[in-house]
């Protein structure tokens, strides 16, 4: 086998608190399936056959019990549950897994949302025998209006720094601006190999990796490492160009050095592989070189190295704001070709419903009704002459007569009073809204959440 | 067929043997001869030993007749050939031979093709047991006969026949059968090499394959995007990168049941050398190398245990690889060292790991020359030769081949690597080089060709244009000062761009050729291979 696929699922959502207090952010519905579903036709669409899931019990209880959670997917499902409240990382759930995993493994983020090939990125990962290759995408900008947001949105929040060399595929720098103290410092050592580095800010990681067996192993004996994007990565980076990953002396020195447990010889070990004798006499007499000027091998004797794939053009989403979520769910019916209107929904003759509208399952829509750039969830009512514009309704959601409703995320089992007016506002779970509110660019929900301080 | 009886036997055949062993090709009636005599012979061997089951050697006779005359049965033919005097069972092993079909097989269905198939296995497993014991007198004479009456049903390979849909629509359904996706053909092709393949490095195989590829190993998709992006380039490399991958494969295989290892092996070899192929056309040193490990695998006696077969298997590789690479690279060295005199200017063109080894280790010998690197684009590998040279401290210069009848008079000797030597002594290489070998006839420069054993071929061409690689257009873009001129090729319905990858070099241009067995003439490959061949 040649690579394992595992799709982080137990992350918090804790960017959109307001959406995701009741329900789990992998289980939010984009476009009326949850959120998980997308990288899971991602990894079956390209040829997966089982997937490791690692998420939180309650998700797991959700997947099995509720019916309204289908998932839909021929792969089999290895659904791992670990603590919610055991605060684990990323690269912590990594290395609980690692009994699990036998080959190189394929990292995926359960609020990744894309349409990338993803054959570029293992293609990297393939051809240059890399230890970390992974997936990129140039920012859109949001355009859409987020509601409850006050204020201009702040820019220049932790922005990554990432640098890749002439060709644009092999990674030499990533940095984020919280770890940067004054400025983006760069060792003579990279500049000496790599002169040409082209330092890039606005790009969107998309948390797709692919990663070396040994990778694993290395981090179920490091356990410093708690996270894959803000600590791994940027270790396995600044790692290519550490001195002690370039000598040919690095196997004598490990018998010296494994008493102290030096974590840089280890995961030197554990990246050479067997018949590496006859892999440097194949580089030794190819005439390809990575890199022309120096007189250094290919890939400058090193055997460590990274690789990123950044995608021009395409569909490449992180839903882990309200700002992403509410674009997704925009974006997201180009991804699947399912009919715009479920066939189980009962809609009226007399309503008008726009060409980009999604209208979930077991639907009633009444008459005199518009419902224009809008998804409307599963088992949702919608009386007379409501207007719905621009907004997205979850599951289970009651609108009485008469509503006007724009910009809006309400969300499931909530109730719209008669004759309400809500602008560009966040209705939580199970919130009813007073008949003839006007609401504008609020927040509403319940007083239990209030008190996460 | 009993007519041509005794007193045709021993004179003819001593005028065949004899004309075999003089190499000619045996005329057609030689070899209807030949045939028939084989037969009689069993023939009578039958009557001698076996009156009992004589409806069963009947039945067989007609019944062999069956199987139409196939290339397959050709390559069955010669493990039964190989032992007609001493096999007890009657072997009617000329049956396949016969282009006109006998009387009587319409009225034979009853036997199906499985109990066929059967039948024609047992006893090929007897002849092989019977072969080990030491029918090796009669094999030796037969042998001869086989490497001869082998070339009879010959095909053109598949990937020199594009233009023909009906080749290109049995190489389709061929891939479709072991699963492989088929690679398309990019952009115009320039008329003279429309029969061949042309593929675009933008489109990979793999974005047709499953990601955890299933179908085919990991270690051989992994090699496929290797050869197809260049990064193993170089017939060397090449071949030691796949005996690496086949290495992987072994590891990775466990048997069937009710399967043998050694059918086995090649049947799940033959989908990687198919995906291979597509991924790249495969060299002659890769051809000969696979050839090697299937006769290895498929001499693996069965009782063998599998643990002690892989082994074995990967013992063989390594060997191989050690026997054939490297230390045939230190005695060509060695030849080669001989011809390198002090103040020598010595010209190599592009990039042949061979040659880079001699100048390295003539270097090391303390012999003073230089080196002029001759380098032409697209690929400009003279860049990465120049590279490893001035590493080692050599003193070198560099031109385009543009400049070669410039640099011509300061040179001294020419070295130039080879991808394969050919059956009639022409020697294909890189393009260009057969430009250098007929500058350097005319400026009296002498031309010699380093190449090892194991990338002789029994192929014959005398143009590049019959059998040849086309490379990616696009690799002939160039951009300068951020413009590219040939952008937009495609759209000129006039403009073809053609990027070759080998030429073939007449022996009258080559002076002398070194390889492991010795400085030999380039017309004497033939006599090479045919000893290579009497050896094996």
């Amino acid at each position: 086998m040649e690579l394992q696929a595992v799709l982080m699922a137990a992350g918090g959502g804790s960017r959109m608190m307001d959406l995701t207090y009741n329900t789990p952010k992998p289980l939010l519905p984009v476009g009326n399936k949850p959120l998980i579903w997308y990288p899971l036709n991602l990894l079956e669409r390209v040829g997966f056959e089982e997937v490791i899931v690692i998420t939180t019990k309650e998700v797991q209880k959700m997947i099995s019990t509720d019916p309204k959670v289908k998932l839909d997917v021929k792969m089999k499902l290895d659904l791992v549950c670990i603590q919610e409240d055991a605060d684990m990382g990323t690269a912590d759930a990594l290395r609980h897994i690692q009994q699990k995993v036998k080959t190189d493994v394929l990292v995926v983020s359960c609020d990744l949302i894309t349409d990338a090939a993803l054959h570029e990125v293992v293609d990297l990962f393939r051809a240059h025998n890399a230890t970390l290759s992974m997936l990129m995408s140039k920012a859109h900008e949001f355009t859409e209006t987020v509601p409850g947001q006050k204020g201009k949105k702040k820019t220049g929040e932790q922005r990554d720094f990432v640098g890749v060399d002439g060709t644009g595929k092999r990674l030499l720098f990533m940095a984020n601006e919280a770890d940067l103290d004054e400025g983006v410092v760069i060792r003579k050592s990279i500049m000496r190999k790599h002169p040409r580095m082209h330092i890039k800010t606005g790009l969107v990681d998309a948390h797709l990796y692919c990663l070396k067996k040994s990778v694993v192993d290395f981090l179920a004996d490091n356990k410093s490492i708690s996270s894959i994007r803000g600590e791994l990565v940027p270790y396995l980076v600044r790692k290519q160009f550490s001195k002690s990953t370039n000598s040919p002396k690095v196997i004598d020195e490990t018998h010296q050095n494994l008493k102290k447990n030096d974590s840089n010889v280890n995961l030197e070990i554990q990246i050479s592989s067997r018949d590496e004798e006859l892999l440097h006499l194949t580089q030794e007499r190819s005439c390809w070189n990575d890199h022309r000027g120096d007189m250094s091998d290919a890939y400058h004797g090193g055997r460590l190295r990274c690789y990123v794939h950044i995608m021009d053009e395409g569909i490449c989403y992180r839903v882990n704001t309200l700002a992403a979520y509410i674009e997704a769910n925009r974006l997201a019916p180009k991804l699947f070709d399912e009919p715009a209107v479920h066939p189980s929904a009962v809609v009226s003759e007399r309503c008008l419903i726009g060409a980009d509208s999604i209208i979930g399952a077991s639907c009633q829509i009444s008459d005199k009704t518009s419902i224009k750039r809008s998804t409307i969830g599963v088992s949702t009512t919608v009386r007379e002459k409501v207007k719905v514009t621009n907004s997205i309704i979850m599951h289970g959601v009651t609108i009485e007569e008469g509503c006007n409703i724009q910009g809006s995320v309400i969300c499931s089992n909530a109730v719209i009073g008669r004759g309400a007016d809500i602008k560009y506002c966040l209705v939580g779970s199970a919130q009813r809204i007073e008949p003839d509110a006007e609401r504008t660019n609020e927040v509403i929900v319940g007083t239990d959440q209030l008190m996460e301080i | 067929m009993a007519d041509c009886g005794e007193p045709d036997g021993p004179g003819n055949k001593d005028d065949i043997t004899r004309s075999k062993n003089e190499g000619k090709e045996l005329t057609k009636e030689e070899k209807q001869r030949l045939r028939k005599q084989k037969k009689h012979q069993k023939k009578q061997k039958e009557r001698k030993n076996e009156k009992g089951p004589s409806e069963t050697e009947k039945d067989k006779t007609p019944v062999s007749l069956l199987p139409p005359p196939q290339p397959v049965a050709t390559q069955k033919a010669p493990s039964a050939l190989p032992a007609p005097a001493s096999a007890p069972i009657p072997v009617p092993a000329s049956a396949p031979f016969h282009s006109s079909p006998a009387p009587s097989p319409a009225d034979k269905p009853a036997k199906s093709k499985a109990e066929l198939k059967a039948e024609r296995r047992a006893r090929q497993e007897t002849d092989r047991a019977a072969k080990q014991p030491g029918s090796s007198s009669s094999g030796i004479k037969t042998k001869v006969p086989l490497s001869e009456l082998n070339p009879v049903v010959k095909r053109l390979p598949e990937h020199v026949q594009v233009d023909d849909p009906a080749v290109v629509k049995r190489l389709a359904k061929k891939l479709e059968r072991q699963q492989i996706p088929l690679r398309s053909d990019y952009g115009y092709k320039v008329s003279l090499f429309s029969h061949l393949h042309q593929y675009s490095r933008k489109a990979p195989l793999t974005q047709l394959l499953s990601i955890p590829s299933t179908v085919i190993h990991p270690s051989i998709v992994r090699l496929g995007l290797q050869y197809s992006q260049g990064i193993v380039a170089g017939s060397n490399a090449r071949s030691v990168a796949l005996l690496h991958a086949f290495k992987q494969v072994i590891r990775d295989y466990t048997t069937p049941p009710n399967e043998e290892l050694s059918r086995d092996l090649v049947n799940k070899l033959k989908p990687y050398i198919s995906f291979l192929n597509q991924c790249r056309p495969l060299s002659a040193s890769m051809g000969n190398a696979i050839k090697y490990i299937k006769k290895e695998i498929s001499n693996i006696p069965s009782q063998c245990k599998e643990e002690e077969a892989k082994t074995k298997l990967l013992t063989c590789i390594d060997r191989y690889i050690e026997e054939k690479i490297v230390l045939a690279a230190k005695a060509i060295s060695k030849y080669a060292i001989e011809k390198i005199s002090d103040g020598d200017v010595i010209l190599v063109y592009g990039y042949s790991s061979l040659v880079n080894n001699i100048l390295c280790e003539a270097f090391e010998k303390s012999r003073k020359f230089r080196v002029i690197v001759v380098d032409s684009r697209p690929r400009l590998e003279g860049r990465e030769a120049l590279r490893r040279l001035v590493q080692r401290g050599i003193s070198c210069t560099y031109v385009l081949i543009s400049a070669l009848s410039y640099i011509l008079p300061e040179v001294s000797k020419v070295f130039l690597g080879a991808h394969a030597l050919l059956a009639n002594g022409y020697v294909m290489s890189r393009v260009g080089t057969s430009q250098i070998a007929l500058v350097a006839r005319t400026y009296n420069v002498p031309v010699l060709v380093c190449c090892e054993t194991y990338k002789f071929c029994e192929r014959v061409q005398t143009d590049s244009f019959v059998s040849n690689e086309l490379d990616d257009p696009d690799d002939l873009m160039v951009t300068r000062k951020g413009k590219t001129q040939l952008e937009n090729w495609q759209d000129v319905s006039s403009l073809g761009l053609l990027n070759l990858v080998y030429d073939v070099t007449p022996p009258d241009f080559v002076d002398l050729v070194i390889t492991d067995l010795g400085m030999i003439p380039c017309t004497s490959v033939p006599v090479v291979l045919r000893v290579k061949n009497l050896d094996q």
